[in-house]
């Protein structure tokens, strides 16, 4: 008797598709893929469309519209297992930036017709709003670990996902510190792993895409920023990337609003 | 051309600077890889090398807490760095390595031990403190009940070209440690870089039958009592002027007895927990298992990664993690180096190369946090 394969639904939020074309990315195991499980919802790869419940929901985006704070509540109740993908659905993305600001005032300057406009003060994570099985971190995932926390789930184990910082990819990749060797800074030690220490290879300072690691250190963080020149304004500003709210680098950035008025 | 000199352990004789790449030549003709200094992102990398047009000739570097410059020499010294960006331990102990792999089938599976080829590595410049940290990690890797089959393979298989240190870092303490800076065991030959007076040669010593060979592979010159007097003199003086200094006596209690101490707390402000010292240390040999299954569950692997005990999943034991805040993991750090190993090995896990002090990005220094709870307690 053959065995029913597992249902796999995508889903959309609020974001750029970067994390979805990860999937289709994934090119010499994508056919390998549909053999194991049924994608049975995947609009950026097929209109085809089969019901729910889901086995596994891969779910891409922030939460700012109402609609959508309902839409994902649909989600959830449909799926067995929900993994949030990229920072968008793990920390509400680079338009989480809205939430340290007056949504109307941008709305107003972007928008020819502000009323048309129907959106929520704030962009944030799934898990604030239903529960999730997990997260994958980056902006976008990295496809090898998307696949591992896909495979992960179909047999019901752990996913190999290390939460420690960038700075022991680097090292393991054999990198030498930007910070130290050329005085960069870098937010490699509060980042968390994944990326594969890919802009320090390259002599740039991590930007922190991955948002943080599983213990950041923040004020301390600051601190040598600012001895590598960083003014309290900048240090703000490179907190207030693609993981601006993501709890430990908002409530740091917010310790440098003084600057910021100063600046 | 061959020398008529035929050194036997613990003989001397002087390479001239112009046969220096013989020696890479005569390594390579044996089946080394051979591994050396080179300059690479801003630092001296270990690195493979074909030939001495490629050592940092010239180059030096400055190092401080949190800092690492690579500077311009007056003179043309292949050997005139401190320690390296990272030490030698990524060739025998691997940041990443695939232990086995196993297939399925409908009744059984079957188990791939993964044995590779063994890499024969000649390392070229290796300091006092890095030939004392490899003897560290052979005790750690190869003394137990279950020898490490990969380390050891690849540790028995490595020649060691020790350089005497003609310099001291200022973030170097092996004289503390008692691990430096003149090579005392452990290597096939040993060098010492002697330049001044319209002279560059290296007084090369033989440690063991495979660098007699190499040796004997060489065009060297018999070395006057001076040479070796001279060699002597550039070691003394890099042990005069070790940048810092950490006082070990009584510092294994001193540690064990202030578990609590506030020290743990002040230094858990600064410490960022980003694991690099433990990473760029050459004696650190924590590492842990990661097991992976392909999409169809017919092939699985098993993983062998560095781990380090500023990561919170390393002390992760069912109900959370044993090490949850910064303080409890930098305690475990330095009491494990400084105070710890010695219970369990019988010797100190640092052997002061600076490394922990030089590429911490904040800057912290483990001299100065041994130093601060001695001063405390002293007062007290
Ligand atoms: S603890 Fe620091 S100084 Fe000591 S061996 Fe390790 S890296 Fe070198
Ligand atoms: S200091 Fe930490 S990482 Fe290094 S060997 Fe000890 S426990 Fe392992
Ligand atoms: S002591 Fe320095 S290198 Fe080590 S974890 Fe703390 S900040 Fe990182």
């Amino acid at each position: 008797m053959a065995k029913s394969k597992p249902k796999l639904a995508v889903w959309k939020f609020a974001s750029c598709d970067g994390c979805q074309l990860s999937i289709l990315d994934l090119e010499d195991e994508l056919l390998a893929l549909t053999g194991e499980v049924e994608i049975a919802q995947f609009l950026e790869a097929t209109r085809a469309v089969s019901e729910g419940p889901y086995d596994l929901s891969l779910v891409e985006g922030s939460i700012t519209t109402a609609h959508d704070a309902e839409r994902i509540k649909m989600v959830r109740q449909q799926s067995k297992m929900l993994v949030t993908i990229g920072a968008c659905a793990t920390s509400g993305g680079i338009q989480a930036l809205r939430n340290f600001r007056d949504i109307n005032d941008f709305v107003a300057a972007v928008y020819a017709r502000p009323d048309y406009i129907d959106t929520l003060a704030t962009s944030t994570p799934i898990a604030e709003h239903v529960a999730v099985d997990f997260e994958l971190r980056g902006c976008p995932v990295n496809k090898h670990q998307l696949l591992e926390v896909v495979t992960a789930f179909l047999f019901g184990r752990k996913p190999m996902v290390a939460g420690h910082s960038v700075c022991m990819e680097c090292k393991m990749r054999g990198n030498v510190c930007v910070t130290v060797a050329h005085g960069t800074p870098c937010l490699g030690p509060v980042t968390q792993a994944g990326c594969g220490a890919i802009c320090p290879a390259y002599d740039r300072g991590c930007y922190g895409c991955y948002g943080p690691q599983d213990t950041p250190a923040m004020p301390a963080m600051s601190k040598v920023l600012e001895a590598h020149e960083m003014k309290g304004r900048d240090i703000q500003r490179i907190l207030r990337t693609f993981n601006a709210h993501a709890a430990p680098f908002r409530e740091e950035s917010q310790r440098h609003d003084a600057a910021d008025d100063q600046g | 051309m061959s020398t008529d000199l035929a050194l036997q352990i613990g003989e001397h004789a002087l390479l001239a600077r112009a046969e220096f790449g013989k020696l890479i030549d005569a390594l390579r003709g044996q089946g080394y890889a051979v591994i050396g200094p080179t300059l690479q992102g801003g630092a001296i990398v270990y690195s493979e090398i074909s030939g001495e047009s490629e050592l940092p000739v010239g180059w030096t570097d400055e190092q401080e807490a949190g800092t690492y410059r690579l500077k311009r020499r007056e003179d043309e010294a292949l050997f005139g760095y401190v320690a390296g960006a990272q030490s030698w331990r990524p060739f025998l102990f691997q940041p990443r390595r695939t232990l086995w792999r196993a297939k399925g089938s409908a009744a059984d599976f079957a188990i791939d031990p993964d044995v590779r080829e063994t890499p024969r590595f000649a390392f070229l410049g290796m300091r006092a403190c890095e030939l004392k940290a490899v003897s560290i990690q052979d005790r750690v890797f190869m003394d137990g009940i279950h020898p490490d089959a990969d380390y050891s393979a690849r540790r028995d298989a490595a020649f060691f070209i020790a350089v005497n240190c003609a310099r001291a870092g200022a973030t170097c303490f092996c004289v503390s440690m008692d691990a430096g800076p003149r090579a005392e065991a452990g290597y096939d030959l040993a060098l010492t870089e002697i330049i001044g007076e319209g002279r560059h040669d290296f007084l090369l010593e033989v440690g063991s039958p495979r660098g007699a060979v190499i040796a004997s592979l060489l065009s060297l010159r018999a070395a006057g009592d001076g040479d070796a007097a001279e060699a002597e003199a550039i070691v003394e003086r890099t042990a005069q002027s070790m940048g810092r200094v950490l006082q070990t006596e009584g510092l294994k209690s001193l540690l064990q007895e202030n578990l609590e101490h506030p020290q743990w707390d002040d230094v858990a402000e600064r410490c960022l927990s980003c694991g690099n010292c433990t990473f760029a240390c050459p004696t650190c040999f924590c590492h842990t298992d990661e097991d992976v299954t392909d999409l169809d569950g017919q092939a699985a692997e098993r993983h062998q990664r560095w781990d380090s005990c500023f990561s919170l999943d390393f002390s992760y034991i069912r109900g959370g993690s044993v090490r949850p805040g910064i303080a409890s993991r930098y305690r475990q750090w330095m009491t494990h180096k400084l105070a710890n190993w010695i219970d369990q090995f019988g010797e100190s896990g640092c052997v002061g190369c600076g490394r922990c002090i030089t590429w911490c990005p904040a800057g912290i220094d483990i001299t100065a946090e041994a130093a601060a709870i001695r001063a405390s307690i002293e007062k007290d």
